[in-house]
Order: structure tokens, then C-alpha cells, then sequence
């Protein structure tokens, strides 16, 4: 029994959520083979080989596989596994944007069910994961020959990215449906501490007024080596843009320390962040929710109370 | 050309769920219902189109139980031409929607399918992929922007670092984000309309397709509580709390 995990990446690295996937992984026990699909993915073949616990990489090196288009990718993963007879008990890819695209094409093609999001294994069946925007926590279980999964980073600590020596292993297969394209892309620049990776992140509401004002909370995340992110309101108002929201559409986080500021805390909001070891909450509203799933709140006007953290820091 | 929209019933986005005692699932009775609020952007899309001369018709499909045939009427009134209720009173999961999807898409042969990126209650985010893989369909997912050009479909999708475009050849699927646009509301006159508009029920049988799943829920809990925190004083005493108490600075 071997589980096959997609590997995240971007920019010839190995993506952070792929090493909280691993983890997952090796908590279903057994075998640990990495899938690297792309153009020009030698780098990252090597890094993933390095992982602790992985045992093999499987390299797809075409253009066809070129910004992980799903038409191309998922009959890739499918064949990978097909051919293999009963090799592969778990295909898991990490829940990114990439993930969430491919993986449920790939259980389509298997004729298979998807388990998405995952927050903990409880046996090599049975998972759980969060339901209507983590108001509830189901337990499932799949008696899928193959079980496919979405890993949500968050749920489990990250596996050593050294100390692996897995062998690397060049998969011939070209799938290219010819169905799809890749036109163009605009990402965002920041140097700071990606969003769903950092120890501390500050985000900012509607209560910010204005995209300009977000100016007061990089100061502060540059103090606390923090990511920035928002909530719905602000990025809809157009303070920031989408790739920072989060929540139950957004990204998920659960960073040791979360400070929102000037956001009243809706459930789509919290769905994203209330697993947050330290959550505060600055806003000058004493009934707004976010003060509900707050360790520390504090009542005040965010234009005099972020300078003032940001002094004191 | 045709296009195909998928709407879901869900509880509504405001309502905060309760998990059941016996821990069986979550409570319904008596809970508001709506459109998933991605269906209804898919909805908005669509009629979009048809206002541009893009689309021609739009069908509105459902699968889920009797009294999902509000939610088709909803779309009906804010523009779709008709709509297919696919009737089954047991929840679903992801695969089996998309294969009943995929038996109305062969019916239909829409050139374009529309669909919300995930459901707010399953918050599965499957049905859209699945489905395009059991057509055989390019896939837009997430989708931000969409524009028709000859016999392909510009899609924008929001990833995680910021936004990428792809090119689809025609028929193909295209997921919702929040972003694409924002939904109108329904007047009066055309709900009054729409409850004349045609409205067909077929069942799971009729079209030929097995709904049986290989997964199933053993038990629904709600989450940890957090612990009550504390409100302080000032930024001084915050700072205090965060380096000596919480330590995560």
C-alpha cells in the first residue's frame, strides 16, 4: 500500500502546504511517493526527494503539464494510479487553489468519491473535516478502492523538507487534451511572510476605510515579521486584492497569533481564522462578534490603537 | 448558444447551524433556506450572457428534494428560460450530482455550464471538476471573469497568488467566485412571470443513473469551544498579555 501525494509548486520550489500533506500522509502509514508534474520541474524533484519520509518521486517533465492545467494533469494522476493496479490507496493533494482544481477531476476519472479539506486522519479510512464554513466537524468514511483527498494545510504541522533521500523516477506519460490553455497570469508581489504559512498575520477590515489606511497595518506586520490579509468587506470595497481574503472562500489560516482589525467577525470570516492559537480583536464596536472568539479584545479606534501597538512593539 | 446552470439549496449563509444532539448531522427543521450564494453569481452569469446576445437560452437544473423547486423558480424570475428538477429526497454527494449533471448535460447539450465554486453547506468544491471530467469538458474554475470569443471561453480564475487567465475550447464548465459579479435581485413582475415559465421533474432513475456512494458520515459535531478571552484596557496592557501571557511575541 503506497500514497501518492501531488506536490505543490511554484517558481521551481516546493510549496509549504505540500510538507503539511506529507504529514498528513504519513499519519495514514505506509509508503510516500510524490508526484511532481510541470515543465522544468528538476529543481523541484530534487527538493521533494528531500523531504523527510518520502520514498520515491515521480517526475512528469512536458509542457503539457506546464501551469498544472487539470484537463492535462488529472488523466496524468489517473493513469499513474491505474497502472499501478492496487498499489495506491490514497491520492492526496494539498487544498490549494491548485489542489481544489485537479483533485476532484481526478476522483471523476476514477469513479470515485472526493474528500475535501481534511483536518485530521483517524484511520487509514476514516477522516474528519469541516462542514457548513466549520460550524461542524464531520467524521467520514470512504470504502473507496482509492480513497482521494484534499489535505487542509492547517490541520497538521509540516514534515522536515530535509533529512529525505527518496529516489527520482521520470514518468514518460503526455497527456495533452489539447482542451485548454494557459493565457496569462497577474500575481500579487509582497515580501512578506506568505499568508497561509505565517506565524502572525494582521488582517484588516471594512472598518480600514480605505485602501491607503491598510498603510498603518504593514507597518505593524513589518514589526511582527507578519503576513497581511482581509476580510471580505475589504477586498469587495477594493482596499486589497482577492489573494489576501480570508475565510470560508478565502484562505484558511490558524497562525499562533491572529490580529484583526476593524473586522465585526462574520461566520464566513471566522471560518478561516477561528483556529488561530491567539486571536485578538481590535474594533471599536463592543458588540461586534469577532470579540466572541477573541483572547484579547480591545475597545478602541483602530487609527489610535495600531500606531500606538506598532510604538510599543 | 445554450447554457446550463447548476443551482443548490442550501441553509441560508446568515443562519448559524446547530449540530444535532445525537450528533446525526446538522438541524434543518425549521432553518431559512436559500440559493447558494455562488448559484446565484452562476445565475447572474448566465443571464448576463443572454442580455449580451451571447447565450440564447439558459436552463436552470436542481437535484435535491421537492421543495428545491423554489430555488429553480428564483432563478426563473431573475432570468433563466426554464428549469429541470432532478427529485431526490436522500443528500447527495459530489460524484453522484455530477453524473446525474452529466446525464442532463447529454440531454441538453448546453455550450457552456455554469456552476457556484462550492456549496456553502458541503463546502465540497467538487461538482463543477467532476463534472467537466465526466463530459470530457475544459474546466474554468474559481472564475473571476468569463468572456465567450468564437468557439472558446476566456476564463480568469483566482489562485492563490493572484489571478491567472486560460482559454477553453467550447463546451466547457466554469465555476463561480465571488468576484465574477454581483447578483440582482428579482422584481415582483417577474416573479409573478416565472411561476409560468416551464418547470420539468425527472428522477435519478429516468436518467439512468446510480446515485450509490462510497462514502459515508459516521457523526457531525460542532467545533471545539474557544475558551471566554478577555477585553483589555489599552495597547499597553494588550502588548503586556501578548509577551508574558499568550508569549507569541
Amino acid at each position: 500500500m503506497a500514497i501518492l501525494v501531488i506536490a505543490e509548486h511554484e517558481n521551481g520550489a516546493v510549496a509549504p502546504a505540500t510538507l503539511n500533506t506529507v504529514a498528513a500522509a504519513a499519519k495514514i502509514g505506509g509508503d510516500i511517493h510524490v508526484l511532481v508534474a510541470g515543465q522544468g520541474v528538476g529543481a523541484v524533484a530534487q527538493a521533494a526527494a528531500n523531504i523527510a519520509g518520502v520514498s520515491k518521486v515521480l517526475v512528469a517533465d512536458n509542457a503539457a503539464y506546464a501551469h498544472q492545467l487539470p484537463e492535462n494533469v488529472a488523466p496524468l494522476v489517473a493513469q499513474l494510479i491505474q497502472e499501478q493496479g492496487k498499489a495506491y490507496s490514497h491520492v492526496l493533494a494539498p487544498a490549494t487553489s491548485n489542489g481544489k482544481n485537479i483533485l476532484p477531476r481526478v476522483a471523476a476519472l476514477l469513479d470515485v468519491d472526493q474528500i475535501s479539506e481534511i483536518i485530521s486522519v483517524e484511520s487509514a479510512d476514516t477522516f474528519k473535516r469541516p462542514i457548513y464554513a466549520g460550524n461542524a466537524i464531520a467524521t467520514v468514511q470512504s470504502s473507496a478502492a482509492v480513497k482521494v483527498i484534499t489535505v487542509r494545510a492547517t490541520g497538521f504541522d509540516a514534515v522536515a523538507a530535509e533529512g529525505g533521500s527518496a529516489a527520482v523516477e521520470a514518468v514518460a506519460a503526455a497527456h495533452d487534451a489539447g482542451k485548454s490553455a494557459f493565457v496569462g497570469e497577474e500575481l500579487a508581489k509582497s515580501d512578506r511572510p506568505e499568508l497561509t504559512a505565517a506565524k502572525i498575520v494582521v488582517s484588516g477590515g471594512r472598518g480600514m476605510q480605505n485602501g491607503d489606511n491598510f498603510k498603518h497595518l504593514y507597518a505593524l506586520a513589518d514589526k511582527l515579521g507578519a503576513g497581511v490579509g482581509a476580510s471580505r468587506a475589504a477586498v469587495d470595497a477594493g482596499f486589497v486584492p482577492n489573494d489576501m481574503q480570508v475565510g470560508q472562500t478565502g484562505k484558511i489560516v490558524a497562525p499562533q497569533l491572529y490580529i484583526a482589525v476593524g473586522i465585526s467577525g462574520a461566520i464566513q470570516h471566522l471560518a478561516g481564522m477561528k483556529d488561530s492559537k491567539v486571536i485578538v480583536a481590535i474594533n471599536k464596536d463592543e458588540e461586534a462578534p469577532i470579540f466572541q472568539v477573541a483572547d484579547y479584545g480591545l475597545v478602541a479606534d483602530l487609527f489610535e490603537a495600531v500606531p500606538e501597538l506598532e510604538n510599543l512593539l | 448558444m445554450k447554457v446550463l446552470v447548476a443551482v443548490k439549496r442550501v441553509v441560508d449563509y446568515n443562519v448559524k447551524v446547530r449540530v444535532k444532539a445525537d450528533n446525526s448531522g446538522v438541524d434543518l427543521a425549521n432553518v431559512k433556506m436559500s440559493m447558494n450564494p455562488f448559484c446565484e453569481i452562476a445565475v447572474e452569469e448566465a443571464v448576463r450572457l443572454k442580455e449580451k446576445g451571447v447565450a440564447t437560452e439558459i436552463v436552470v437544473v436542481t437535484i435535491g428534494p421537492s421543495t428545491a423547486q423554489e430555488q429553480l423558480r428564483t432563478a426563473l424570475a431573475l432570468g433563466a428560460d426554464r428549469a429541470i428538477l432532478v427529485e431526490s429526497a436522500e443528500e447527495l454527494n459530489s460524484l453522484a450530482v455530477a453524473k446525474l449533471l452529466k446525464a442532463v448535460v447529454d440531454k441538453e447539450q448546453p455550450q457552456l455550464v455554469i456552476l457556484g465554486k462550492q456549496a456553502i453547506d458541503s463546502d465540497n468544491n467538487q461538482t463543477g471538476q467532476m463534472l467537466a471530467a465526466l463530459s470530457g469538458f475544459a474546466q474554468g474554475t474559481f472564475a473571476s471573469k468569463v468572456e465567450v470569443a468564437g468557439d472558446k471561453v476566456n476564463v480568469t480564475r483566482e489562485v492563490d497568488g493572484g489571478l491567472q487567465t486560460v482559454a477553453l475550447n467550447l463546451p466547457a464548465i466554469v465555476t463561480t467566485d465571488l468576484r465574477l459579479n454581483e447578483p440582482r435581485y428579482a422584481s415582483l413582475p417577474n416573479i409573478m412571470k416565472a411561476k409560468k415559465k416551464p418547470l420539468e421533474t425527472v428522477t435519478p432513475d429516468a436518467l439512468g443513473v446510480s446515485t450509490a456512494s462510497t462514502t459515508k458520515t459516521l457523526k457531525v459535531e460542532a467545533p471545539a469551544a474557544r475558551s471566554a478571552g478577555i477585553k483589555v484596557k489599552s495597547v499597553a496592557e494588550l502588548v503586556e498579555k501578548l509577551k508574558n501571557e499568550a508569549k507569541v511575541i
